[in-house]
């Protein structure tokens, strides 16, 4: 197949752009829309802010230090969540027949569920991560290099592909769930707010599920850490904020054997 | 010899249901063997959870069969289920594959560059849908605010935009008023007509059956219980036609006319039932002995029903 990248993004295209009119059809129901959801961005920060305002210092890090990891971990979570978030519709698509609609069409399942909506309303909510971390970048002492600013390249791709990729893992797992919602909530939603807290101050098994297996860690702490200069916990090297991308592939190598499992589960086996 | 549309070869899907703490399992589909010729137009009809949609599932390669093969316009439905999308339609009565909160037009748009139209292939194609289906008043409307009528045109153009060879209608008339029942089939006849379109159908209605297919299948508990033309069919279970009079006066059963049965009388003998079986008499016949009885101020004539059709199949294999 010798069609050009236009053509073979065409049907993807056409879906999205359709879904962001409709969304910005109705511009005051808009309006509230991103209203509503950068206030959850704020209360999020909020509560961050309420405990170091009885705290001086959590895990070894400082309030500005934490607007850090919160501004990285809460950006890519916020950016995944508007593009993969409705993976969590899976449930209502599969008692309403929606995915037996996608299985007519001539693209891949994962990427016309992946680009059957975009959520333009999370931009709110990104864009108050985009603030906390500009402002964690400029109030901490940061010795910028070259390498420090690739690394925070590096950390933000990889975060939003870690937690695009615990949305697919999810959305795999509804296959079995199907009233389940709840328990892939847990480590999507449950590793979305470890991601923004000092894993420093963890416990062991904490860090056993958000530290490496879905490594929520890797978001923006522990690229943090190596920015601001601070040593990593656990004995780990001071590198190890550059293993991102490592986990993030590890992540979707989870992520998609999960979605086949699923959609065996769901054809009946073979496949 | 041409290659058929659809093979299945002792083609079976089983279900593992939950019973409590047992599970057991379900034969859904059991050893169906099958062949359609392009150009066809079949009517698959059994009783609910027969096995149809299980079939289909199967044909389009949502469901991987346990047992048994089938093959869909010469490809494997569930390894090549792409390119078979590109030559397959298919129209589910119960679920949309429409964009609920767009306009028809923008649904027909997307749809055009899901299965990669050309702009000229697209305005040639959705042009002789929009007119064949006449869509034109509400081609600026959202989904949401079609009537049911207009919504089952808007999903069949949907279905059939990309011009495919085979198309699988489920229940593509539930619910629909006579009118609109009766443009659908008018365009699929139409469609077949000019594109040579293989049609497959499962539906409720003998009046589908009667104005669209050719040939009918009819499955019973996951297997083929007979595979023939509708008189044939009907032929093979003796289904009767009934014939309702109205009479000017109240007067005593009306038996013993040849060839039919009395079924029923209202309101003192003024409405009476009289079931015949079209092979033996006909119904001018049955009209012309009960006048010499009585006076006839209306009547209609009950064809046999899909339900009870299937029904005496199924009777008689039990």
């Amino acid at each position: 197949m010798a069609d050009s990248l236009g053509a073979r993004t065409r049907p993807y295209r056409a879906v999205l752009a359709s879904r962001a009119r409709s969304q910005r059809s109705y511009r005051a129901s808009f309006a509230v829309d991103l209203a509503s959801s950068m206030l959850v961005g704020v209360i999020e920060l909020a509560e961050i802010w309420v405990l170091f305002h009885n705290v001086v210092e959590l895990g070894g890090l400082e309030f500005s230090q934490i607007l850090l990891v919160f501004g990285l971990a809460d950006l890519c979570f916020s950016l995944a969540d508007m593009t993969f978030g409705h993976c969590d519709n899976l449930p209502t698509y599969l008692r309403a027949g929606t995915l037996d609609v996608f299985y007519l069409r001539p693209q891949p399942l994962l990427l016309q569920l992946v680009t059957s909506d975009i959520s333009l309303r999370r931009l709110a909510r990104a864009a108050v991560g985009a603030v906390a971390l500009v402002v964690g970048l400029t109030v901490n002492d940061i010795a910028w290099s070259p390498a420090h600013v690739l690394l925070l390249l590096v950390a933000i791709v990889s975060g939003y592909a870690m937690f695009a990729g615990m949305f697919v893992w999810a959305g795999g797992a509804q296959f079995f769930l199907v009233e389940g919602a709840e328990t892939t909530n847990a480590f999507v939603y449950g590793g979305r707010y470890a991601a923004t807290q000092p894993a420093s101050v963890w416990n062991r098994p904490l860090w056993a599920v958000f530290g490496f297996f879905f490594p929520m860690a890797f978001t923006g702490f522990l690229p943090a850490l190596w920015l601001l200069g601070v040593e990593a916990p656990l004995g780990l090297p001071d590198w190890v904020g550059w293993c991102a991308p490592v986990a993030a592939a590890w992540t979707w190598v989870m992520a998609l054997v999960s979605w086949r499992l699923g959609v065996r589960h769901y054809q009946g086996g073979g496949g | 010899m041409t290659e058929p549309i659809i093979e299945t070869t002792g083609l079976t899907r089983e279900f593992k249901v939950r019973d409590g703490l047992k599970r057991r399992t379900v034969l859904a589909v059991d050893d169906l063997t099958l062949r359609i010729e392009p150009g066809e137009a079949v009517g698959y009809i059994g009783a609910n959870g027969a096995g149809k949609s299980t079939t289909i599932k199967m044909l389009t390669g949502i469901l991987v069969p346990t047992q048994g093969s089938v093959t869909t316009c010469g490809l494997r439905p569930v390894q090549d289920r792409r390119r078979l999308a590109r030559q397959v339609g298919v129209v589910f009565g119960q679920r949309s594959q429409l964009w609920w909160d767009l306009p028809v037009r923008e649904s027909f748009r997307i749809l055009a560059a899901i299965h990669d139209l050309s702009a000229a292939a697209e305005k040639e194609r959705t042009d002789e849908l929009v007119e064949r289906l006449e869509m034109a008043e509400f081609l600026g409307t959202p989904v949401r605010q079609l009537s049911l009528g207009q919504r089952m045109r808007a999903e069949m153009a949907a279905a059939l935009l990309h011009s495919p060879r085979l198309v699988i209608l489920d229940e593509p008339t539930i619910g629909l008023d006579v009118l609109s029942k009766q443009r659908l089939r008018e365009f699929l006849v139409a469609e077949r007509r000019t594109h040579g379109t293989t049609l497959l159908l499962t539906t409720h209605d003998m009046g589908d059956v009667e104005r669209l297919c050719d040939r009918i299948l009819v499955i019973d508990r996951g297997r083929l219980a007979y595979d023939g033309d509708l008189p044939g069919l009907s032929r093979t279970v003796g289904a009767e036609r009934v014939l309702v009079v109205d009479l000017a006066e109240s007067i005593e059963d009306l038996t013993g006319i040849p060839g039919t049965r009395h079924l029923g009388s209202e309101g003192h003998g003024l409405r009476q039932r009289l079931a015949f079986d079209a092979e033996a008499t006909t119904a001018a016949r049955v009209l012309a002995s009960v006048s010499e009885r009585a006076e006839v101020l209306d009547l209609t004539v009950e064809e046999p029903d899909i339900e009870d059709v299937v029904r005496r199949i199924y009777a008689a294999r039990r």
